[in-house]
């Protein structure tokens, strides 16, 4: 086992190095100039040309990627364009709000997809399981930042229970476990767990039902065993898929959920990443996308870690 | 995006809904639509809506903007500086009385020496002050000031490049933040920033970078008329226009920067308040003056300007305009006497076109720069789409070319031939023009055609330029503001830009928020508001 973690680790590394040379090339690709953020519009040419000096934007590109993995190695992600901020500062601070929803929408949306997943698979082909199967295709297909406006509409504006933005009353920083900052977690984390409950609930009745008609479920019958036995045997087989698909959701809330941290002024990293996009915040765009990427790549590496432990047929492959 | 704000509204009015009021008495929460609380350190970013809300709050400039009025265009007042004047024998040369008695929130005094400090703050690259990203917003507000002197503590002279009866507006952008507050963080500017000081009527208390910023009474200023009522004013930005709906109408904030013209009526049918007035701001077509360019022609120019029905775009934006009749709003104070009169009028249009070689069934055909959102620029597409609809009625037949906004400005900066514009006859684009520099001369001067300046059309006119001269070299406010008004006669009488709209910066208020008065102006005045 901990061969098998550290040839993956070593495996990621390659990768890593490969997500630092598309984030950085990415941004540059996209037309525009960072200095629009910092400097006001009708700046003379001169003026551009010796700020751009300023910030190192003059130096050809290979020399710009150079002097940012070489800061990266020594833990220094730079400055902020727009905000003269370090960027290590601002996107762990806002990978950390994201965290905190993300975790909070998969604690909603994990148990429920897998609850209802199973019912499903468990009575297929009956009323239940049609039911289960529309109410996922509508988690999936229903666009998440339509579904956060309509919420905000009933419980903020019109029933005034829950405030429509903001990660508390006093912002992030003053976080706390109460009820007060809390409330302001509800909202866009229901938002945000609707459609992995319909992934996670369309996998599970799948894995499920096909588990369920294998012939080792009839053995299991066949030599007495009771409901409950057999489902837990079932349960484990489908885990290391549900798990892989339960790993990426993870991934993919915590950088995918841009536009609901936008509709909900959730100070998190897709709120962070659509601004940095729209002020081409060269140090922050890369920043930004470098962190969620190894996020991502840390997830698979977790993911497989685990799928291993509770399958040994995945680590002898 | 359009539907996402329709379907929205629709849904907000179909919600019937019931707002909050505000939770603290003597508390006002504003809704921005920055994404960021503005640079706090003196010369802030953000456009007009920094300066507004972390520039003038926090700090003061020598010269000021008056912001008492609502019915009168805003004029320069003394700020730190009580006089000022150009020596009669060397125009060059300016003299500044300070104003005495004036004290940081550090509780250091304002002196000359501090002004001097603070111009070195943004053009002295070797003072230990020097702040690049203070410089990036402020250096270019000043092109006229070559030296600057601390005669004694109260008097201050600066020496121009060349004559220029404009450095008094140019000063008006210059903050002074606290000498001895820099030294105090350890002359460290990140550091300033999280605890600044400046002169203004109000102090940064608290600021959560990106989230919000609390500002309190500076009980101490030195003019009591705008010691703040307030107890606290919060900031949050907010950029996304159905947040910062959603948050006034949920009564998590009191007032809203720029409201979706959809979302208004939802709002005023539930005793929201919004505040409009005009200001210079400027939604214009600017054109294209190369050799070869349709808008050469003035009968194409004053045909494209008649042919914009600006009453059916008011309906449009929900009133929230002001139809052009100017390059400047009609309100200006410098708006004149032009004869050729902005109006809609499609007959008109039709023959003047007619003579120019070009009718419906034999269209001129032109290229357009426009972009699907952007800073200032009002709701670009559909007003777009509109005008090319009314250009398409007379015989104008417009092709778009729709950019990204940041990549806008660099086509902006870069002018009407650069190659990256592909052949774009006009660009559409949104003016802050609220003295002679930003008002006027800056678009059309000879010596500022792209990418040396922002005159993006390469326009230049003997007449013209002998215009903008006058106006830098003519020190008699009274005598600078006629010639400024003879200047933008010509402006409109050529029709040198296709002069559509004014926006009127709506805001929206709880009807708790009393006292407020909208200047003609981009800053505003917060410190007469109260909360009821």
């Amino acid at each position: 086992m901990f061969r098998y973690f550290i040839r993956r680790v070593i495996l990621m590394l390659p990768v890593a190095f490969g997500v630092s040379v598309i984030c950085f090339l990415l941004v540059q690709i996209a037309p525009g100039d960072p200095l629009t953020a910092i400097m006001p519009v009708d700046a003379t040419a001169d003026e551009q040309a010796a700020m751009r000096a300023i910030y190192g934007l003059d130096k050809p590109l290979p020399v710009q990627y150079a002097i940012w993995i070489g800061n990266l190695f020594q833990g220094d992600m730079g400055n902020s364009i727009a905000t003269g901020r370090p960027v290590a500062g601002e996107v762990f601070g806002a990978v950390q709000n994201s965290l905190l929803l993300a975790f909070s929408a998969a604690v909603i949306a994990f148990p429920i997809g897998i609850f209802l997943g199973f019912l499903a698979g468990y009575f297929r082909d009956t009323l239940l399981d049609r039911t289960v199967t529309a109410i996922s295709i509508a988690g999936v297909s229903v666009p998440n930042y339509w579904l956060g406006i309509v919420l905000v509409i009933i419980f903020s504006v019109n029933l005034g229970w829950l405030p429509s933005m903001g990660a508390g009353p006093g912002g992030s920083q003053d976080w706390a476990w109460d009820w007060l900052h809390m409330r302001h977690l509800v909202l866009p984390a229901v938002t945000l767990a609707v459609v992995p409950i319909g992934i996670v609930a369309r996998t599970v009745r799948a894995l499920a039902g096909d588990l369920l008609t294998q012939d080792f479920v009839m053995a299991l019958y066949a030599k007495g065993m009771s409901r409950g036995d057999v489902l837990r045997h079932v349960a484990r087989n489908a885990a290391a898929t549900a798990l892989s698909v339960m790993g990426l959701q993870l991934g993919y809330l915590l950088g995918g959920s841009i536009l609901i941290e936008t509709v909900f002024n959730w100070p998190g990293s897709g709120f962070l990443l659509s601004n940095a996009i729209f002020q081409r915040d060269l140090p922050l765009l890369q920043g930004t996308i470098l962190v969620l990427a190894l996020f991502f790549v840390a997830m698979n590496l977790i993911v497989d870690v685990a799928q291993a432990a509770i399958d040994p047929r995945i680590k002898r492959s | 995006m359009k539907h996402f704000k329709k379907g929205f509204a629709t849904l907000l009015v179909a919600a019937s809904l019931c707002a909050q009021g505000a939770f603290a008495q003597g508390t006002l929460r504003v809704g921005m639509t920055a994404a960021d609380i503005p640079l706090t350190t003196g010369q802030t970013d953000q456009g007009g809506e920094g300066m507004r809300f972390m520039g003038y709050t926090v700090y003061d400039s020598l010269i000021e903007w008056d912001l008492t009025s609502a019915d009168q265009p805003s004029v320069l007042i003394p700020g730190l500086a009580t006089e000022w004047s150009v020596d009669e024998a060397d125009k060059t040369k300016w003299t500044f009385t300070l104003r005495e008695g004036v004290t940081y929130h550090d509780g250091s005094t304002f002196t000359a020496a501090d002004v001097v400090w603070n111009f070195d703050k943004l053009l002295d690259e070797t003072s230990e002050q020097y702040d690049s990203r203070q410089a990036a917003q402020g250096k270019s507000r000043i092109p006229a000031v070559a030296s600057y002197t601390a005669i004694d503590d109260y008097t201050l002279e600066i020496v121009t490049k060349t004559p220029d009866a404009t450095l008094p507006y140019q000063l008006a952008w210059i903050l002074m933040s606290s000498p001895a507050q820099f030294e105090a963080v350890g002359k460290n500017w990140e550091a300033f920033a999280a605890s600044p000081s400046g002169t203004g009527p109000w102090k940064l208390d608290t600021f959560v970078p990106r989230e919000r910023a609390e500002l309190v009474p500076n009980t101490d200023y030195w003019d009591e008329t705008r010691i703040p009522k307030l107890d606290k004013m919060v900031l949050i930005p907010l950029p996304e226009p159905n947040a910062r709906a959603a948050a006034l109408l949920s009564g998590q904030v009191d007032w809203i920067e720029a409201p979706a013209p959809d979302t208004i009526p939802a709002m005023t049918a539930n005793g929201f308040v919004i505040s409009s007035n005009a200001y210079p701001h400027n939604w214009t077509w600017h054109l294209s003056r190369l050799e070869g360019s349709p808008w050469n022609d003035i009968r194409v120019r004053q045909a494209a300007n008649l042919a914009i029905d600006r009453d059916g775009m008011s309906a449009l934006l929900g009133g929230l305009m002001v139809p052009a009749k100017g390059f400047l709003p009609p309100s200006s104070q410098w708006f004149g006497n032009p004869t050729f009169d902005v109006r809609y009028d499609p007959d008109a249009a039709k023959e003047l076109l007619a003579e120019a070689g070009y009718s419906v069934e034999n269209p001129l055909q032109v290229k357009a720069l426009i972009s699907p959102s952007g800073s200032g620029q009002m709701l670009p597409l559909p007003m777009n789409e509109y005008i090319q609809q009314n250009l398409a009625e007379v015989g104008i037949e417009v092709e778009f070319i729709v950019v990204e906004w940041n990549q806008m400005i660099n086509l902006w900066r870069a002018g009407a031939e650069d190659p990256s514009v592909d052949g774009a006859m006009s660009i559409n684009f949104t003016y802050f023009i609220q003295d002679p520099f930003t008002g006027l001369i800056r678009h059309l001067s000879c010596d500022l055609i792209a990418p040396n300046g922002t005159n993006w059309g390469h326009y230049c006119d003997p007449e013209m330029q002998a215009l903008f001269d006058q106006i830098k070299t003519t020190f008699d406010a009274e005598e600078q503001d006629a010639v400024m008004r003879q200047t933008h006669e010509k402006y409109v009488d050529e029709a040198l830009f296709l002069m559509v709209t004014h926006d009127v910066a709506p805001r929206a208020l709880a009807s708790t928020v009393k006292g407020f008065v909208q200047a003609q102006n981009w800053y505003q005045n917060f410190s007469s508001i109260t909360m009821e």
